[in-house]
């Protein structure tokens, strides 16, 4: 920016013959026409809403009117009452996303890997066949789920006879169910940050540790790895914030036990009319995933994100 | 067809604090072949950019005939670039690319001068091909092709030759070379490759920081370097620290490592006391022992510390007994044989082909080092500029100036 | 692969010829399993990548087999192959009216936040301008917040404005966030341009608005386009965010999570399939193309 204002101000002193004024701001301000009406809409869209929902957050229910009628108190013990009340479901989010995330990057490690380093001409096809589950509706993938681990279906009879699960336990509306749905469900978002952090890697540089003796799975530790962290670390994020948000999963896969804050959120805002306490821990959340966005941004910058 | 002469007057193009262009002046001739000549960084990139308008100058005016385009939008000059990368148009195939510049000017006939283009460089039969179908060689054509269709008043060409290997760009510069004599048009090309520049160029400007060093035909300036930079950048130079001992004739005499030199006169540029003295290594001679021939500059006492066998030379380094080291070429013609190493030889060559420059000049100035020549160090410029700051401030200059 | 510390070299050297016969010997007997191990070793990873695409697939087959499920009211248990579902597929309305709407919205979303979104893609990557971090936050956070949060915070706005969800309202936040996506695709696709072929196009007396035209469009397209598809195929299978903010109207999603509870009828692993295999042929096709373009 300092080289732009200091160029003009020297062509300015200078008195060289610019163009004529207008030609020259007209250029200056295509830019900001150009932004106008995307930003406008982010800022009416999620900005304002956002301040919208913080405000909703600190209203109470005017007593004796009809459900769904408040007023704004500030009244900033809406939120200690939800964090108390809805703690379990909080730390339960948090350890879902969690747990699914690490699965996540066990899992989709390899598989990113395979299609980087390994796949040569079926790397085309292999990110299309990660990318393919997207095209069907997330929600009928997560009811699949529900039957093939059903009761009655092949997998849990299987398990039954090879006595790896104890007779009459089921294998869906469990958390364990949750956990499998929601590493399923963002599977890819894993996968894909880390095989573009991977292809980015040279495999020369694989070859220069072979050569000066390291093995192969040191190779991998003090190589490969820590090249690919940029990849693991936007893999995580992209997992872990959506799967601490997300409640389809555990509705669909789940029981009364394993509710996520997601559940907790729509049901005070759909069955239970309370909308500053919904308000109030969706904020919270968002401030939670805030918090570890700005740590990413910290050590990134802002021109990675975009 | 003569097109108009491009007249650069007092161009300076500064980048912040960095200055990239040091108040360039010079003429070019129309349907000459010009050359700026110098390493990267030194600016010329940037004064051809100015010429084409892809940066604005600073200060200073471009003049082709009596019209001042200093200030013209690029697409209303009658200048046309051949990029270093070529900048192929990735969509259109090859007659389209070509063609593009005369459908931009509504021009009449665009079948008939795309042929006769691609005919002039030899890719009639590619001309519905993709860049991307195409070799590298083929792509720099293509580029010409299409820059030169348009007849502009000058064409202006960006080390367009540096991406291709070695005989391919020694068949090329002839190339060049035979096109541009057979339409006519003034050629300003821009290069590092010195050997390039003087097999092509009927005039040469060599830049070092910003400003010319030198301007002239390649014999003269290869013969008669104005400064060390020049003497070192041109080929190769043997430059040696030398008193002045008597300016009274037609020669000036000096003395260097122990010997007396003669430097004519008019090949002197030094008039005080110090004098580089210089000398083409291909004109030395060695001779092992004994008298030199009379007439000649010599200097005694020589040992052959190195011999290199290249084929149509001989490359001889040979220590003086001041500690100095002078370099010599003996051309192969079969009838003399290697001095071996260890060798004592009488170095020797004619006056005539001694050249003197200011004694203040840096010996060392021009001289390729692993990261590039060094540049003089010239009051008034604060820093050197690096092949980063020219490119970075180059992207700086691109997004301000070249945003579409 | 070299490990230092290998057999010690003087082994070979022994001139007891028992000790040669004695490892010739192990070496054979070791020969198939260590054969197969050492192939096993060297393609584990590809094992477990195909493993993992596999189990990627499970839910897929099974939702394309059930299309085909000669199933009453629920589609749970199977009960014969049947292509009823597949020659009637609004046979049971409710499929047909959520497609339609899940469609006319992802138009609508699509075209807007496709326009919104290459515009501030194009000031990003060709121009400066003041604010830059704070743009480029604002762009990266509706990607980054969850979507209950997004979701709920629309909904607070409609709620504290007086707006009724309802059609317009879902449009309305699937262009919200679509652009985001939109900008991040075609930023990427204008980066890898080489500014030079611009500068080279205003050489060849072509001015600013007829380069843009001619030269910057037609090779920032490929990016729009995928951009565009991106925006499809997110607001199409959107739930969370729809469901906020979508009050009586029901899209396609909505329709599969609300009929899971009675039962989800077949019809809808038809349209389903049919998305997969669509999305599936954009793809392939966009592969084929590409690489056609580039021979």
């Amino acid at each position: 920016m300092s080289v732009t204002a200091v160029a003009a101000g020297t062509r300015a002193a200078a008195g060289a013959e610019g163009a004529p004024e207008e030609v020259r701001r007209g250029r200056r301000s295509t830019p900001y026409l150009l932004l106008l009406p995307g930003m406008a809409w982010l800022v009416l869209f999620f900005a304002v809403p956002v301040f919208a929902l913080a405000s909703l957050s600190l209203q109470t229910r005017v007593p004796g009117a009809e459900i769904g009628v408040y007023t704004q108190t500030f009244r900033w013990a809406n939120y200690s009452d939800a964090l108390t009340e809805y703690a379990p479901q909080f730390i339960r989010s948090f350890l879902y996303a969690g747990l699914a995330t690490v699965l996540c990057l066990a899992i989709g490690y390899p598989l990113a890997y395979a299609i980087a380093l390994k796949a040569g001409r079926w790397r085309n096809l292999m990110l299309i066949a990660v990318i393919a589950p997207f095209f069907t509706s997330f929600i009928l993938r997560t009811i699949a789920w529900r039957q093939v681990l059903a009761d009655s279906g092949p997998v849990t009879s299987t398990l039954h006879t090879l006595h790896l699960l104890p007779a009459g336990t089921s294998l869906t509306a469990s958390g364990t169910a949750v956990v499998a749905g929601l590493t399923y469900n963002f599977l890819p978002f894993m996968v894909l940050p880390l095989y573009a952090s991977l292809e980015r890697l040279d495999p020369r540089l694989i070859e220069a540790a072979g050569d000066l003796y390291a093995t192969a799975p040191v190779g991998f530790r003090r190589v490969t790895l820590p090249l690919s962290m940029p990849g693991v670390v936007a893999g995580t994020l992209l997992t872990f914030i959506p799967a601490s948000g997300d409640y389809v999963n555990a509705a669909l896969l789940g029981n009364p036990s394993t509710q996520m804050i997601g559940n907790v959120v729509d049901s005070r805002f759909f069955r239970i009319v309370d909308y500053p306490t919904a308000a109030a821990l969706s904020f919270v959340l968002m401030a939670a995933i805030l918090l570890l966005v700005t740590f990413y941004i910290r050590r990134a910058g802002t021109e990675e994100l975009v | 067809m003569a097109g108009r002469d491009l007249r650069l007057d007092g161009i300076t193009k500064t980048f912040g604090s960095f200055t990239a262009v040091d108040g360039i002046s010079l003429d070019v001739p129309s349907g000459s072949f010009f050359a700026l000549l110098g390493p990267s960084g030194c600016g010329k990139t940037t004064t051809l950019r100015m010429v084409a308008g892809l940066e604005r100058p600073t200060r200073g005016r471009i003049l082709l005939g009596d019209e001042d385009i200093t200030d013209a939008r690029p697409y209303r000059r009658p200048v046309n670039t051949v990029f270093q990368s070529y900048a192929l148009f990735p969509h259109l195939d090859v007659f389209e690319n070509v063609a593009f510049g005369l459908r931009r000017r509504r021009a009449g006939d665009v079948r008939a001068k795309v042929a006769e283009a691609l005919e002039l460089v030899e890719l009639g039969h590619l001309a519905r091909r993709k860049p991307s179908q195409l070799s590298g060689g083929q792509q720099q054509r293509v580029a010409l092709a299409r820059a030169v269709v348009n007849r502009p008043d000058v064409l202006l060409l960006d080390e367009p030759l540096g991406a291709l290997d070695l005989k391919l760009r020694r068949q090329m510069q002839l190339e060049l070379k035979r096109i541009q004599t057979e339409v006519g048009i003034t050629f300003v090309h821009v290069t590092h490759d010195q050997e390039e520049a003087m097999t092509m160029a009927d005039t040469i400007a060599v830049m070092n920081a910003g400003r010319i060093e030198q301007l002239g035909s390649p014999i003269d300036l290869y013969e008669s370097p104005a400064t060390a930079y020049v003497a070192n950048f041109l080929g190769q130079s043997n430059l040696l620290p030398a008193a002045v001992a008597d300016r009274s004739g037609a020669s000036v005499l000096v003395d260097v490592d122990g010997g007396r030199i003669a430097v004519p006169a008019d090949r002197c540029r030094s008039a005080g006391r110090e004098v580089l003295v210089g000398v083409r290594p291909e004109k030395v001679q060695l001779e092992r022992g004994g008298t030199p021939p009379a007439g000649m500059n010599s200097l005694s006492g020589g040992l052959v510390t190195d011999a290199s066998f290249t084929g149509t030379s001989t490359q001889y380094v040979v220590q003086l007994p001041s500690g100095r080291q002078l370099t010599a070429f003996a051309q192969n013609t079969g009838r003399a044989t290697v001095l071996p190493v260890g060798c004592s030889v009488t170095v020797c060559w004619e006056a005539a082909h001694t050249f003197g420059l200011d004694g203040a000049e840096d010996a060392a100035a021009g001289i390729e080092t692993p990261d590039g020549p060094a540049t003089a160090v010239r009051s008034g410029v604060p820093d050197e500029p690096t092949v980063a700051d020219e490119s970075r401030a180059q992207t700086t200059s691109a997004g301000r100036d070249g945003s579409a | 692969m070299s490990t230092l510390g290998g057999a010690p070299p003087t082994a070979a050297l022994d001139g007891a010829g028992v000790r040669e016969k004695g490892a010739g010997r192990r070496a054979k007997a070791a020969g198939r399993p260590a054969r197969a191990m050492a192939w096993l070793r060297r393609n584990l990873v590809m094992i477990v990548a195909l493993l993992v695409l596999v189990y990627l697939f499970v839910p897929i087959g099974y939702t394309i087999a059930f299309s085909f499920n000669n199933a009453g009211r629920s589609n749970l248990v199977w009960q014969g192959f049947t292509t009823k579902n597949w020659t009637n597929p609004c046979g049971a309305p409710e499929v047909c009216s959520a497609l339609v709407n899940s469609l006319k919205i992802g138009l609508l979303a699509t075209i807007a936040a496709t326009v919104l979104g290459t515009m501030v893609a194009f000031a990003l990557a060709r121009h400066r301008f003041r604010g830059r971090s704070a743009t480029n936050l604002l762009i990266f956070l509706p990607m980054a917040t969850p979507e209950v949060v997004l979701g709920a915070a629309l909904l607070s706005l409609f709620l504290n404005v007086g707006l009724e969800p309802g059609f317009w309202t879902i449009v309305i936040a699937h262009i919200m966030f679509c652009v985001s996506f939109v900008v991040v695709t075609v930023k990427a696709r204008l980066a890898g341009l080489d500014p030079r072929i611009e500068q080279a196009a205003m050489d060849l007396y072509a001015d600013e608005w007829q380069t843009f035209r001619r030269v910057t469009l037609p090779l920032a397209a490929p990016g729009i386009v995928a951009a565009a598809l991106l925006s499809f195929a997110l607001s199409f299978d959107d739930f969370i965010i729809t469901n906020f903010n979508s009050g009586n109207v029901t899209t396609f999603p909505k329709f599969v999570y609300v009929s899971a509870a009675r039962g989800i009828p077949a019809q809808a692993n038809v349209v389903a399939t049919t998305m997969f295999v669509a999305a599936l042929l954009v793809v392939l096709t966009g592969q084929l193309l590409s690489r056609r373009r580039r021979a």
